[in-house]
Protein backbone atom coordinates (compact mmCIF):
# COMPACT_ATOMS: atom_id res chain seq x y z
CA UNK A 1 0.00 0.00 0.00
CA UNK A 2 1.39 3.56 -0.88
CA UNK A 3 1.91 5.85 1.60
CA UNK A 4 0.87 9.61 1.38
CA UNK A 5 1.88 12.29 3.76
CA UNK A 6 -1.52 14.76 4.11
CA UNK A 7 -0.14 18.30 5.52
CA UNK A 8 -3.18 18.08 7.63
CA UNK A 9 -3.79 14.16 8.86
CA UNK A 10 -0.10 13.05 8.59
CA UNK A 11 0.86 9.59 6.42
CA UNK A 12 -2.18 7.98 5.16
CA UNK A 13 -2.65 5.19 2.46
CA UNK A 14 -2.91 6.46 -1.38
CA UNK A 15 -6.87 4.82 -2.06
CA UNK A 16 -7.83 8.22 0.59
CA UNK A 17 -6.60 10.29 -2.09
CA UNK A 18 -7.85 11.87 -4.93
CA UNK A 19 -5.35 13.17 -7.85
CA UNK A 20 -6.36 15.98 -9.57
CA UNK A 21 -3.36 16.68 -11.75
CA UNK A 22 -0.37 19.01 -12.70
CA UNK A 23 -0.55 22.56 -10.73
CA UNK A 24 -1.47 24.47 -14.23
CA UNK A 25 -1.73 28.49 -14.28
CA UNK A 26 -4.96 29.70 -15.73
CA UNK A 27 -5.09 32.53 -18.27
CA UNK A 28 -7.39 35.05 -18.30
CA UNK A 29 -10.80 33.48 -19.88
CA UNK A 30 -12.05 37.31 -20.86
CA UNK A 31 -8.84 38.13 -22.56
CA UNK A 32 -7.59 34.75 -23.81
CA UNK A 33 -7.41 34.08 -27.62
CA UNK A 34 -9.23 30.95 -28.78
CA UNK A 35 -5.88 29.33 -28.87
CA UNK A 36 -4.05 29.97 -25.82
CA UNK A 37 -7.74 29.07 -23.90
CA UNK A 38 -7.60 25.66 -26.22
CA UNK A 39 -3.90 25.17 -24.81
CA UNK A 40 -5.11 25.53 -21.22
CA UNK A 41 -8.37 23.54 -21.54
CA UNK A 42 -6.89 20.07 -23.47
CA UNK A 43 -2.72 20.08 -23.64
CA UNK A 44 -0.78 18.87 -20.65
CA UNK A 45 2.82 18.23 -20.11
CA UNK A 46 2.44 14.22 -20.35
CA UNK A 47 6.43 13.75 -20.14
CA UNK A 48 7.79 12.33 -17.10
CA UNK A 49 9.80 14.47 -14.58
CA UNK A 50 8.98 16.08 -11.06
CA UNK A 51 5.62 17.76 -11.24
CA UNK A 52 3.58 19.80 -8.72
CA UNK A 53 0.27 17.97 -8.35
CA UNK A 54 -3.34 18.82 -7.09
CA UNK A 55 -3.75 15.79 -4.47
CA UNK A 56 -6.90 16.13 -2.03
CA UNK A 57 -7.38 13.69 1.43
CA UNK A 58 -10.93 12.96 0.56
CA UNK A 59 -12.06 11.70 3.82
CA UNK A 60 -11.09 15.69 5.27
CA UNK A 61 -11.36 17.47 2.04
CA UNK A 62 -7.63 18.70 2.00
CA UNK A 63 -6.66 20.22 -0.84
CA UNK A 64 -2.47 20.55 -0.88
CA UNK A 65 0.34 20.17 -3.43
CA UNK A 66 2.89 17.31 -4.01
CA UNK A 67 5.42 17.29 -6.05
CA UNK A 68 6.40 13.76 -7.24
CA UNK A 69 8.52 12.11 -9.72
CA UNK A 70 5.79 10.55 -12.43
CA UNK A 71 8.79 8.11 -13.76
CA UNK A 72 9.75 6.57 -10.06
CA UNK A 73 6.41 7.39 -8.31
CA UNK A 74 8.21 8.85 -5.71
CA UNK A 75 6.65 11.63 -3.74
CA UNK A 76 9.58 14.24 -2.69
CA UNK A 77 7.41 16.46 -0.75
CA UNK A 78 3.79 17.49 0.32
CA UNK A 79 2.39 20.78 1.44
CA UNK A 80 -0.57 23.68 1.33
CA UNK A 81 -0.79 25.36 -1.84
CA UNK A 82 0.03 29.26 -0.81
CA UNK A 83 -0.62 31.24 -3.92
CA UNK A 84 -4.01 32.95 -3.88
CA UNK A 85 -7.52 30.55 -3.78
CA UNK B 1 10.22 -33.51 -34.57
CA UNK B 2 13.10 -35.59 -33.74
CA UNK B 3 13.94 -36.78 -37.30
CA UNK B 4 13.36 -32.72 -38.57
CA UNK B 5 15.99 -32.16 -35.67
CA UNK B 6 18.73 -34.68 -37.33
CA UNK B 7 17.74 -33.46 -40.91
CA UNK B 8 18.09 -30.15 -40.24
CA UNK B 9 19.44 -29.01 -36.91
CA UNK B 10 22.61 -30.49 -37.52
CA UNK B 11 23.03 -29.64 -41.46
CA UNK B 12 24.33 -26.32 -41.97
CA UNK B 13 23.00 -26.83 -45.53
CA UNK B 14 19.78 -26.21 -44.18
CA UNK B 15 19.38 -23.55 -41.50
CA UNK B 16 16.40 -23.16 -39.99
CA UNK B 17 15.06 -19.92 -41.14
CA UNK B 18 14.99 -17.07 -38.12
CA UNK B 19 11.30 -15.04 -37.80
CA UNK B 20 13.69 -11.86 -38.36
CA UNK B 21 16.96 -11.26 -39.65
CA UNK B 22 19.62 -9.21 -37.50
CA UNK B 23 20.76 -6.28 -39.04
CA UNK B 24 24.56 -5.33 -37.54
CA UNK B 25 24.65 -1.88 -38.83
CA UNK B 26 22.19 1.05 -39.23
CA UNK B 27 22.11 2.50 -42.86
CA UNK B 28 22.70 6.07 -42.79
CA UNK B 29 19.62 6.91 -44.46
CA UNK B 30 15.79 6.06 -44.68
CA UNK B 31 12.71 6.93 -46.89
CA UNK B 32 10.79 6.29 -43.82
CA UNK B 33 11.67 5.81 -40.26
CA UNK B 34 9.13 4.53 -37.39
CA UNK B 35 9.55 4.61 -33.78
CA UNK B 36 8.35 1.51 -31.92
CA UNK B 37 8.39 -2.02 -33.02
CA UNK B 38 4.35 -2.86 -31.25
CA UNK B 39 1.88 -3.97 -33.13
CA UNK B 40 1.15 -0.52 -34.70
CA UNK B 41 4.42 0.34 -35.75
CA UNK B 42 5.64 -3.09 -37.34
CA UNK B 43 1.53 -3.41 -39.20
CA UNK B 44 2.40 0.40 -40.57
CA UNK B 45 5.44 -1.20 -41.63
CA UNK B 46 4.40 -4.39 -43.46
CA UNK B 47 1.66 -1.93 -45.49
CA UNK B 48 4.36 0.10 -46.38
CA UNK B 49 5.96 -2.78 -47.92
CA UNK B 50 3.28 -5.21 -48.72
CA UNK B 51 0.93 -2.17 -50.17
CA UNK B 52 3.24 0.46 -51.13
CA UNK B 53 6.89 -1.00 -52.38
CA UNK B 54 8.20 1.14 -49.63
CA UNK B 55 10.86 -1.30 -47.88
CA UNK B 56 14.00 1.14 -47.05
CA UNK B 57 12.06 1.46 -43.80
CA UNK B 58 13.76 0.92 -40.36
CA UNK B 59 11.57 0.68 -37.20
CA UNK B 60 13.72 1.64 -34.62
CA UNK B 61 12.77 -0.06 -30.91
CA UNK B 62 14.34 0.88 -27.20
CA UNK B 63 13.20 -2.78 -25.75
CA UNK B 64 12.29 -5.81 -27.92
CA UNK B 65 9.22 -6.55 -30.48
CA UNK B 66 6.11 -6.64 -28.56
CA UNK B 67 7.07 -5.72 -25.74
CA UNK B 68 4.70 -2.39 -24.88
CA UNK B 69 1.39 -2.15 -24.61
CA UNK B 70 1.25 -5.11 -27.57
CA UNK B 71 2.39 -7.36 -25.57
CA UNK B 72 0.25 -6.16 -22.31
CA UNK B 73 -3.09 -6.26 -23.04
CA UNK B 74 -6.33 -8.27 -22.69
CA UNK B 75 -6.51 -9.34 -26.57
CA UNK B 76 -10.08 -8.52 -27.31
CA UNK B 77 -10.90 -7.22 -30.54
CA UNK B 78 -14.67 -5.56 -31.51
CA UNK B 79 -16.01 -2.57 -32.86
CA UNK B 80 -19.15 -2.22 -31.02
CA UNK B 81 -18.02 2.08 -30.38
CA UNK B 82 -20.38 4.64 -30.17
CA UNK B 83 -19.08 7.37 -32.47
CA UNK B 84 -19.61 6.73 -36.16
CA UNK B 85 -16.34 8.10 -36.47
CA UNK B 86 -15.10 5.10 -34.52
CA UNK B 87 -17.37 2.57 -35.24
CA UNK B 88 -16.35 3.09 -38.99
CA UNK B 89 -12.88 2.69 -37.64
CA UNK B 90 -12.87 -0.54 -35.53
CA UNK B 91 -15.50 -2.12 -37.92
CA UNK B 92 -12.62 -1.97 -40.80
CA UNK B 93 -10.22 -3.16 -38.18
CA UNK B 94 -12.34 -6.39 -37.47
CA UNK B 95 -12.91 -7.26 -41.17
CA UNK B 96 -8.31 -6.52 -41.76
CA UNK B 97 -8.27 -9.42 -38.62
CA UNK B 98 -10.13 -11.81 -40.26
CA UNK B 99 -7.54 -13.19 -43.24
CA UNK B 100 -4.66 -11.81 -41.00
CA UNK B 101 -3.42 -15.92 -39.68
CA UNK B 102 -3.73 -16.42 -43.66
CA UNK B 103 -1.79 -13.22 -44.95
CA UNK B 104 0.94 -14.21 -42.00
CA UNK B 105 1.52 -17.92 -42.32
CA UNK B 106 0.73 -17.60 -38.62
CA UNK B 107 -1.46 -18.75 -36.57
CA UNK B 108 -3.01 -15.99 -34.46
CA UNK B 109 -5.55 -18.02 -32.43
CA UNK B 110 -7.77 -15.51 -33.70
CA UNK B 111 -10.97 -16.95 -31.80
CA UNK B 112 -14.37 -15.57 -32.13
CA UNK B 113 -15.85 -15.66 -28.88
CA UNK B 114 -18.88 -12.72 -28.31
CA UNK B 115 -18.78 -9.86 -26.59
CA UNK B 116 -21.31 -9.26 -23.55
CA UNK B 117 -21.07 -5.50 -22.18
CA UNK B 118 -22.87 -5.79 -19.03
CA UNK B 119 -25.52 -3.62 -17.86
CA UNK B 120 -26.31 -2.78 -13.88
CA UNK B 121 -28.29 -0.03 -13.98
CA UNK B 122 -31.33 2.08 -15.64
CA UNK B 123 -28.65 4.40 -17.71
CA UNK B 124 -26.39 2.04 -18.68
CA UNK B 125 -28.73 -0.26 -20.64
CA UNK B 126 -29.98 3.20 -21.78
CA UNK B 127 -25.98 3.81 -23.47
CA UNK B 128 -26.37 0.23 -24.47
CA UNK B 129 -29.72 0.81 -26.61
CA UNK B 130 -28.16 4.11 -28.33
CA UNK B 131 -24.53 1.66 -28.93
CA UNK B 132 -26.33 -1.34 -30.73
CA UNK B 133 -28.18 1.59 -32.88
CA UNK B 134 -25.13 3.26 -34.10
CA UNK B 135 -23.56 0.08 -34.44
CA UNK B 136 -26.66 -1.66 -36.57
CA UNK B 137 -27.00 1.85 -38.58
CA UNK B 138 -23.47 1.03 -39.75
CA UNK B 139 -23.50 -2.79 -40.39
CA UNK B 140 -21.88 -3.39 -37.12
CA UNK B 141 -23.61 -7.01 -35.11
CA UNK B 142 -24.72 -5.43 -31.90
CA UNK B 143 -27.59 -6.08 -29.89
CA UNK B 144 -29.26 -5.16 -26.88
CA UNK B 145 -30.47 -8.68 -24.44
CA UNK B 146 -31.75 -9.40 -21.38
CA UNK B 147 -30.20 -10.85 -18.20
CA UNK B 148 -31.08 -14.64 -19.66
CA UNK B 149 -28.87 -14.64 -22.68
CA UNK B 150 -25.97 -13.55 -20.01
CA UNK B 151 -26.86 -16.51 -17.81
CA UNK B 152 -27.43 -18.64 -20.79
CA UNK B 153 -23.80 -17.77 -22.31
CA UNK B 154 -21.83 -17.85 -19.18
CA UNK B 155 -23.88 -20.46 -16.78
CA UNK B 156 -21.67 -19.74 -13.80
CA UNK B 157 -23.03 -16.29 -13.77
CA UNK B 158 -24.41 -14.73 -10.20
CA UNK B 159 -26.91 -12.99 -12.53
CA UNK B 160 -27.68 -10.20 -9.09
CA UNK B 161 -23.62 -9.75 -8.38
CA UNK B 162 -24.09 -10.94 -5.09
CA UNK B 163 -27.63 -9.29 -4.99
CA UNK B 164 -26.49 -5.25 -4.70
CA UNK B 165 -25.74 -4.81 -8.67
CA UNK B 166 -28.37 -6.91 -11.19
CA UNK B 167 -27.20 -7.37 -14.25
CA UNK B 168 -30.68 -6.00 -16.35
CA UNK B 169 -29.61 -6.52 -19.66
CA UNK B 170 -26.22 -6.25 -22.18
CA UNK B 171 -24.81 -5.17 -25.20
CA UNK B 172 -24.22 -8.13 -27.14
CA UNK B 173 -21.18 -7.91 -30.00
CA UNK B 174 -21.06 -11.61 -31.96
CA UNK B 175 -18.12 -10.53 -33.51
CA UNK B 176 -16.17 -9.49 -30.71
CA UNK B 177 -12.71 -12.28 -30.23
CA UNK B 178 -9.44 -12.44 -28.93
CA UNK B 179 -5.97 -13.29 -30.25
CA UNK B 180 -2.57 -13.73 -29.50
CA UNK B 181 -1.50 -10.61 -29.09
CA UNK B 182 2.62 -10.92 -29.43
CA UNK B 183 1.88 -12.71 -32.51
CA UNK B 184 0.37 -10.45 -34.08
CA UNK B 185 3.58 -8.48 -33.71
CA UNK B 186 5.82 -10.96 -34.82
CA UNK B 187 3.43 -11.71 -38.09
CA UNK B 188 3.67 -8.58 -38.98
CA UNK B 189 7.62 -8.05 -38.29
CA UNK B 190 8.16 -11.06 -40.21
CA UNK B 191 6.43 -9.93 -42.99
CA UNK B 192 7.92 -6.77 -42.86
CA UNK B 193 11.39 -8.26 -42.25
CA UNK B 194 10.84 -10.65 -45.00
CA UNK B 195 10.03 -7.47 -47.75
CA UNK B 196 13.07 -5.55 -46.33
CA UNK B 197 12.13 -3.62 -43.86
CA UNK B 198 15.28 -3.17 -40.96
CA UNK B 199 13.84 -4.25 -37.48
CA UNK B 200 16.26 -2.53 -34.65
CA UNK B 201 15.76 -3.65 -31.36
CA UNK B 202 17.69 -2.43 -28.28
CA UNK B 203 18.02 0.88 -30.27
CA UNK B 204 16.43 4.37 -28.65
CA UNK B 205 15.53 7.26 -29.94
CA UNK B 206 17.26 10.23 -28.50
CA UNK B 207 16.33 13.19 -30.47
CA UNK B 208 14.80 14.27 -33.88
CA UNK B 209 16.73 16.40 -35.99
CA UNK B 210 13.78 19.29 -36.61
CA UNK B 211 14.96 21.96 -39.61
CA UNK B 212 12.90 24.98 -40.32
CA UNK B 213 9.14 22.88 -39.38
CA UNK B 214 10.55 19.83 -40.95
CA UNK B 215 12.32 16.30 -40.22
CA UNK B 216 15.71 15.68 -41.30
CA UNK B 217 16.82 12.79 -39.02
CA UNK B 218 16.81 11.17 -36.30
CA UNK B 219 19.53 10.75 -33.62
CA UNK B 220 19.83 7.11 -31.92
CA UNK B 221 21.62 5.38 -29.14
CA UNK B 222 23.26 3.58 -32.37
CA UNK B 223 24.39 6.58 -34.43
CA UNK B 224 22.32 9.36 -37.00
CA UNK B 225 20.11 8.66 -39.90
CA UNK B 226 18.91 11.30 -42.25
CA UNK B 227 15.15 10.70 -43.04
CA UNK B 228 12.40 13.22 -44.31
CA UNK B 229 9.84 10.78 -42.81
CA UNK B 230 9.07 9.66 -38.66
CA UNK B 231 6.23 7.58 -37.80
CA UNK B 232 5.72 7.54 -34.22
CA UNK B 233 3.67 4.76 -32.75
CA UNK B 234 5.00 4.42 -28.94
CA UNK B 235 2.20 4.64 -27.03
CA UNK B 236 3.25 5.32 -23.12
CA UNK B 237 6.14 6.97 -24.30
CA UNK B 238 4.19 9.40 -26.85
CA UNK B 239 5.01 12.28 -24.72
CA UNK B 240 8.51 11.56 -24.57
CA UNK B 241 9.23 11.95 -28.32
CA UNK B 242 6.72 14.88 -28.84
CA UNK B 243 8.93 16.73 -25.80
CA UNK B 244 12.02 16.04 -28.66
CA UNK B 245 9.77 17.94 -31.42
CA UNK B 246 8.21 20.19 -29.81
CA UNK B 247 4.24 19.62 -29.96
CA UNK B 248 1.78 19.65 -27.47
CA UNK B 249 -0.32 17.83 -27.25
CA UNK B 250 -3.24 16.58 -24.93
CA UNK B 251 -1.46 13.14 -24.14
CA UNK B 252 -1.28 11.84 -20.43
CA UNK B 253 0.29 8.43 -18.75
CA UNK B 254 -1.82 6.62 -16.61
CA UNK B 255 -0.78 3.02 -15.86
CA UNK B 256 -3.20 0.06 -17.00
CA UNK B 257 -3.38 -3.14 -15.30
CA UNK B 258 -4.33 -6.46 -15.96
CA UNK B 259 -3.72 -9.73 -14.26
CA UNK B 260 -4.23 -13.92 -14.70
CA UNK B 261 -5.15 -16.62 -12.87
CA UNK B 262 -4.18 -20.31 -12.91
CA UNK B 263 -4.84 -22.60 -16.23
CA UNK B 264 -8.22 -24.07 -15.37
CA UNK B 265 -10.46 -26.21 -17.48
CA UNK B 266 -12.32 -24.27 -19.75
CA UNK B 267 -15.66 -22.97 -18.50
CA UNK B 268 -16.28 -19.46 -19.81
CA UNK B 269 -16.93 -18.53 -23.58
CA UNK B 270 -17.37 -15.66 -24.41
CA UNK B 271 -15.52 -12.07 -23.39
CA UNK B 272 -17.86 -10.62 -20.55
CA UNK B 273 -17.24 -6.79 -19.45
CA UNK B 274 -18.56 -4.46 -16.61
CA UNK B 275 -18.36 -1.05 -16.70
CA UNK B 276 -20.13 -0.45 -13.71
CA UNK B 277 -18.02 -2.94 -11.70
CA UNK B 278 -14.90 -2.28 -13.70
CA UNK B 279 -14.37 -6.09 -14.84
CA UNK B 280 -13.33 -7.28 -17.60
CA UNK B 281 -12.81 -10.97 -18.37
CA UNK B 282 -11.89 -13.88 -20.47
CA UNK B 283 -10.45 -17.45 -20.81
CA UNK B 284 -7.84 -17.85 -22.81
CA UNK B 285 -7.14 -20.61 -24.72
CA UNK B 286 -4.26 -21.87 -22.06
CA UNK B 287 -7.32 -22.08 -19.92
CA UNK B 288 -6.42 -18.69 -18.01
CA UNK B 289 -8.58 -16.26 -16.85
CA UNK B 290 -7.65 -12.91 -18.33
CA UNK B 291 -8.85 -10.20 -16.28
CA UNK B 292 -8.54 -6.46 -16.32
CA UNK B 293 -9.58 -3.18 -14.36
CA UNK B 294 -9.44 0.27 -14.84
CA UNK B 295 -7.20 2.84 -15.06
CA UNK B 296 -4.77 3.62 -12.41
CA UNK B 297 -6.11 6.74 -10.74
CA UNK B 298 -2.85 9.06 -10.95
CA UNK B 299 -0.44 9.90 -13.83
CA UNK B 300 2.76 7.14 -13.74
CA UNK B 301 5.53 7.04 -16.45
CA UNK B 302 6.26 3.00 -15.24
CA UNK B 303 4.88 -0.65 -15.07
CA UNK B 304 4.81 -1.62 -11.76
CA UNK B 305 1.98 -3.19 -10.34
CA UNK B 306 -0.19 -3.00 -7.08
CA UNK B 307 -1.54 -5.06 -4.62
CA UNK B 308 -4.38 -2.83 -4.58
CA UNK B 309 -5.58 -3.37 -7.94
CA UNK B 310 -5.57 -6.95 -7.44
CA UNK B 311 -8.04 -6.28 -4.08
CA UNK B 312 -10.41 -3.63 -6.23
CA UNK B 313 -10.53 -6.39 -9.47
CA UNK B 314 -11.37 -9.66 -7.47
CA UNK B 315 -13.58 -8.19 -5.26
CA UNK B 316 -15.96 -7.20 -8.06
CA UNK B 317 -15.32 -10.38 -9.65
CA UNK B 318 -16.32 -12.54 -7.09
CA UNK B 319 -19.39 -10.86 -7.35
CA UNK B 320 -20.00 -11.97 -10.80
CA UNK B 321 -18.38 -15.37 -10.16
CA UNK B 322 -18.84 -16.39 -6.46
CA UNK B 323 -16.44 -19.51 -7.28
CA UNK B 324 -13.81 -18.38 -8.32
CA UNK B 325 -12.94 -17.59 -4.14
CA UNK B 326 -10.23 -20.53 -4.31
CA UNK B 327 -8.55 -19.92 -7.81
CA UNK B 328 -5.13 -18.40 -7.44
CA UNK B 329 -4.11 -14.91 -9.13
CA UNK B 330 -0.66 -16.39 -11.11
CA UNK B 331 0.40 -12.89 -12.44
CA UNK B 332 -0.10 -9.60 -12.84
CA UNK B 333 1.70 -6.48 -14.96
CA UNK B 334 0.55 -2.96 -15.93
CA UNK B 335 1.31 -0.83 -19.65
CA UNK B 336 1.45 2.65 -19.75
CA UNK B 337 -1.80 3.79 -21.10
CA UNK B 338 -1.49 6.86 -23.72
CA UNK B 339 -4.80 8.87 -22.27
CA UNK B 340 -6.64 11.66 -24.53
CA UNK B 341 -9.65 13.85 -22.99
CA UNK B 342 -12.25 12.17 -25.70
CA UNK B 343 -11.13 8.40 -25.74
CA UNK B 344 -10.03 8.78 -28.82
CA UNK B 345 -6.76 8.30 -30.45
CA UNK B 346 -4.73 11.54 -31.66
CA UNK B 347 -3.69 9.86 -35.51
CA UNK B 348 -2.17 11.36 -38.86
CA UNK B 349 0.22 14.53 -39.36
CA UNK B 350 1.61 17.22 -37.39
CA UNK B 351 3.05 20.48 -37.77
CA UNK B 352 6.18 19.22 -38.23
CA UNK B 353 6.15 18.59 -42.15
CA UNK B 354 7.31 14.60 -42.24
CA UNK B 355 6.20 13.64 -38.40
CA UNK B 356 3.26 11.28 -38.31
CA UNK B 357 1.66 10.18 -34.83
CA UNK B 358 -0.27 6.93 -34.05
CA UNK B 359 -0.96 7.98 -30.77
CA UNK B 360 -3.63 8.37 -27.94
CA UNK B 361 -4.24 4.33 -28.07
CA UNK B 362 -4.92 4.87 -24.08
CA UNK B 363 -7.03 1.61 -23.08
CA UNK B 364 -7.97 0.24 -26.67
CA UNK B 365 -5.25 0.07 -29.54
CA UNK B 366 -4.54 -3.69 -29.67
CA UNK B 367 -7.89 -4.01 -31.66
CA UNK B 368 -7.12 -1.25 -33.96
CA UNK B 369 -3.39 -2.78 -34.82
CA UNK B 370 -4.28 -3.95 -38.58
CA UNK B 371 -6.18 -0.63 -39.30
CA UNK B 372 -3.67 1.68 -37.63
CA UNK B 373 -0.92 -0.07 -39.98
CA UNK B 374 -3.25 0.23 -42.79
CA UNK B 375 -4.36 4.01 -42.58
CA UNK B 376 -1.14 5.42 -41.44
CA UNK B 377 0.86 3.91 -44.25
CA UNK B 378 -1.42 5.78 -46.78
CA UNK B 379 -1.22 8.56 -44.47
CA UNK B 380 2.76 8.39 -44.62
CA UNK B 381 3.21 7.77 -48.57
CA UNK B 382 0.54 10.42 -49.28
CA UNK B 383 0.98 12.86 -46.74
CA UNK B 384 -2.30 13.09 -46.19
CA UNK B 385 -4.90 12.06 -43.64
CA UNK B 386 -6.53 8.82 -44.36
CA UNK B 387 -10.17 9.47 -44.80
CA UNK B 388 -10.56 6.78 -41.65
CA UNK B 389 -8.65 8.66 -39.27
CA UNK B 390 -9.60 13.30 -40.14
CA UNK B 391 -11.90 12.72 -37.01
CA UNK B 392 -8.55 11.83 -34.78
CA UNK B 393 -6.13 14.74 -36.36
CA UNK B 394 -4.72 16.69 -33.45
CA UNK B 395 -6.03 19.92 -34.46
CA UNK B 396 -9.49 18.59 -33.28
CA UNK B 397 -8.26 19.81 -29.67
CA UNK B 398 -7.63 23.13 -30.94
CA UNK B 399 -10.75 23.74 -33.28
CA UNK B 400 -13.00 22.41 -29.81
CA UNK B 401 -14.24 19.82 -31.98
CA UNK B 402 -13.82 16.46 -30.40
CA UNK B 403 -14.68 12.71 -30.97
CA UNK B 404 -16.10 12.10 -27.54
CA UNK B 405 -15.12 8.45 -27.71
CA UNK B 406 -16.87 6.68 -24.76
CA UNK B 407 -17.15 3.26 -26.16
CA UNK B 408 -13.75 2.54 -24.78
CA UNK B 409 -12.65 -0.13 -22.48
CA UNK B 410 -11.64 0.59 -19.12
CA UNK B 411 -14.23 4.11 -19.02
CA UNK B 412 -16.65 4.15 -16.66
CA UNK B 413 -19.89 5.90 -18.40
Amino acid sequence: MKILNCPLNGPRPVSEFYYWGEVRPMPNPATASDDAWADYVFNRNGAPGVKKEWWCHTPSNTWFIAERDTEKDVVVRTYFYEGEA
Amino acid sequence: MPWRLLRFALNKKHPEPRMFNFHEKLKSSYDVVIIGAGGHGLAAAYYLARDYGITNVCVLEKGYIGGGNTGRNTTIIRSNYLTPEGVKFYDESVNLWQDLSEDFDLNLFYANRGHFTLAHTDSALRTMRWRAEVNKHYGVDSEVVGPEAVKEAAPMIDISCGGHAPILGALYHAPGSVARHDAVAWGYGRGADQRGVEIHQQTEVLGIDVQAGKVKGVKTSRGYISTNKVLCAVAGSTPRILKMVDVKSPIYIHPLQAMVSEPIKPWLDPILVSGSLHVYISQSARGELVMGASLDPYELHGTRSTLDFVEGLTTHMLEMFPFLSNVKVMRQWAGMADMTPDFAPVMGKTPVEGFYLDSGWGTWGFKATPVCGKTMAHTVVNDSDHPLITGFSLDRFRNYALTGEKGAASVGH
